[in-house]
């Protein structure tokens, strides 16, 4: 049943996506152009033509800007001209360091916030006001501090992924079941003992929801800062091709930052199954 | 009293801040009862009056409002090793195995055994439960009285002075908590655990114990009889009904629950006689709480 469902699922996937490929075919289509009683020889020399080819890249065009890249993602011929790997390896670098440091301080907070009501009342207030901040508004502040543009793009990182975490941890170490809490307790079980052997299992799942969110706004807010800082990065390619008026490469960017992002939301679906366990 | 009891609860009280300005509720008080050692103690009572209260002040999980609770002469102030409880909801970690719940109490135990006698362990009291083929399932896969099981595992695996279970049977079905009943009555046989246990059904009680506190009702609760059995050991579940006792004792303990405190059972005996049966008065007996 659901082996047939997963199936007639595909074949509708494939459908709409044929049905999405053919209309747009079809609208980018060459468009025939009255040239009236012009002289076809003087409309050539205008650069006129019966047939005029559309603005927006067809299919074909897109097919062969991914075959053209992916084909060679790792070159570089200057600071304005490398491969498309090598620019998603310096987005993915900052993503994952800004993401790393906000892990390594949101956990240990979220842990405190959680087990101490006096911590989460006090430190409410600011994250409350912290939370709803545009990363970017931080931008203008970092570059002045940290005067260099990608550790800058990395505290962006930080500051954005750094909520979710924080949110979720407290969240989770604060529901952990009074049950298994008790049972530490009768065993006289120490308190790294229990931070990490029933506090940190039980919040587990909640603390890597909170992680994966992290991680999908992390992925939103790097092709911003990297538009904005410029110099390397999948964000920077983009402003790039589309000051180039590439649009075939920018569609091609745009493709390839949504595939990276469901392959970062996949790997966090599957660390979060690891360790999920069925209440009972 | 030469020898000070085991287990010795002095006029335990408690109190609980009453709910929005309200005046405090006292659950239970002037509390008086010991425990010897190896003695199986079953606490009955109907809902409210503080039976989990008294338990989890004798774990170290609750603090008394007044009185005391005295374990060889120590004062109890918090939780020990030296006393294991088997939870009313089994309190399993859902994320770990029948042998790593039971390890984890084990290993918290026992912290310098190497790694051989720490298995040993787990594998000797896991085996004794009877649940050696589910060893490495995860608590979602078993069933609920397998999962108490477990619990009871933990809790004797620790190999504790004092036993304190909560209901452990009352989310059973009858047939599963008949089985694990005799379990434990042929596990304190041989082990000669001392145990306090809370359970409202009143065949658990006689089945397994030697001294019954019966209480009234809260808020103001109190134990108003301490009912030694007078049902011969070693009982079982398909014979104690021949025993002279059983009926008068059983109808003793119901018409407390249901009409509240009268005479002691030990002064309604005439010697060693167990006092004849009467009929209930008010027709069919009313069922308390299963």
């Amino acid at each position: 049943m659901s082996q047939s469902m997963t199936f007639r699922a595909s074949i509708v996937s494939i459908l709409i996506l044929l049905v999405f490929l053919g209309a747009w075919w079809g609208a980018t289509l060459p468009t025939k152009v009255d040239l009236g009683d012009m002289d076809p020889e003087y409309a050539k020399m205008m650069g006129l033509d019966t047939m005029q080819e559309s603005d927006i890249p067809t299919p074909g065009d897109i097919g062969s800007a991914i075959w053209t890249h992916l084909s060679d993602p790792f070159y570089v011929a200057g600071s304005n001209d490398m491969g498309i790997g090598i620019q998603l390896a310096y987005s993915l670098w900052r993503v994952l360091a800004g993401f790393a440091l906000a892990a390594l301080v949101a956990v240990p907070l979220g842990f405190l916030i959680g087990m101490s009501p006096l911590m989460r009342k006090a430190l409410d207030p600011y994250i409350q006001v912290m939370k709803p901040i545009s990363p970017l508004a931080w931008m203008p502040l970092a570059l002045y501090i940290i005067q260099d543009a990608s550790i800058s793009s990395i505290f962006v990182i930080f500051i954005c992924s750094i909520w979710p975490m924080l949110v979720n941890t407290a969240y989770g170490v604060a529901a952990v079941r009074d049950d298994w809490l008790a049972v530490a307790k009768t065993l006289e079980v120490g308190p790294l003992r229990k931070a990490f052997k029933v506090i940190l299992p039980a919040a587990a799942p909640t603390i890597l929801t909170g992680m994966r969110i992290s991680m999908g706004i992390a992925w939103l807010v790097i092709v911003a800062a990297e538009m904005l800082v410029g110099g390397t990065g999948i964000g920077y390619f983009i402003w790039n091709e589309w000051n180039n008026l590439d649009l075939a490469n920018v569609i091609f960017a745009i493709l390839l930052i949504g595939v990276v992002g469901m392959i970062l939301d996949l790997i966090f679906g599957l660390l979060g199954k690891v360790v999920s366990y069925k209440e009972v | 009293m030469n020898t000070p009891a085991f287990i010795q609860v002095d006029n335990l009280e408690r109190t609980f801040p009453g709910p929005m300005g309200q005046d405090p509720v006292t659950v239970f008080r002037n509390l008086n009862f010991t425990i010897e050692q190896g003695e199986f103690v079953c606490l009955i009572g109907h809902s409210g009056c503080g039976k989990s209260t008294i338990l989890n002040i004798l774990a170290g999980l609750d603090e008394a409002s007044a009185g005391y609770v005295f374990m060889e002469n120590k004062e109890v102030t918090g939780p020990g090793l030296e006393r294991g409880v088997v939870f009313q909801g089994h309190a399993l970690m859902p994320w770990l195995t029948v042998r790593e719940n039971v390890a984890f109490a084990v290993k918290s135990r026992f912290k310098d055994k190497p790694k051989s006698e720490i298995n040993a362990q787990v594998e000797k009291f896991i085996d004794m439960v009877g649940l050696s083929h589910a060893i490495d399932k995860k608590p979602h896969q078993l069933s609920g009285g397998m999962r108490q099981r477990v619990g009871i595992a933990r809790a004797f695996a620790i190999e504790p002075k004092m036993l304190l279970m909560d209901e452990p049977f009352g989310a059973l079905d009858a047939l599963t908590r008949g089985v694990i009943q005799d379990e434990l009555l042929e596990i304190c046989r041989a082990t000669g655990q001392t145990v306090f246990m809370i359970t409202h059904d009143v065949d658990e009680a006689i089945l397994l114990a030697d001294k019954i506190l019966l209480m009234t009702n809260g808020p103001l609760a109190e134990v108003a009889e301490c009912a030694e059995n007078p049902l011969k050991k070693p009982r079982s579940r398909q014979e104690m009904h021949h025993d002279g006792h059983y009926y008068p004792f059983r109808n003793h303990l119901m018409d407390f629950l249901v009409n509240g405190p009268s005479t002691a059972y030990a002064d309604k005996l005439e010697g060693d006689a167990p006092p004849p049966v009467e009929a209930p008065a008010d027709g069919p007996r009313k069922v308390v709480n299963g």
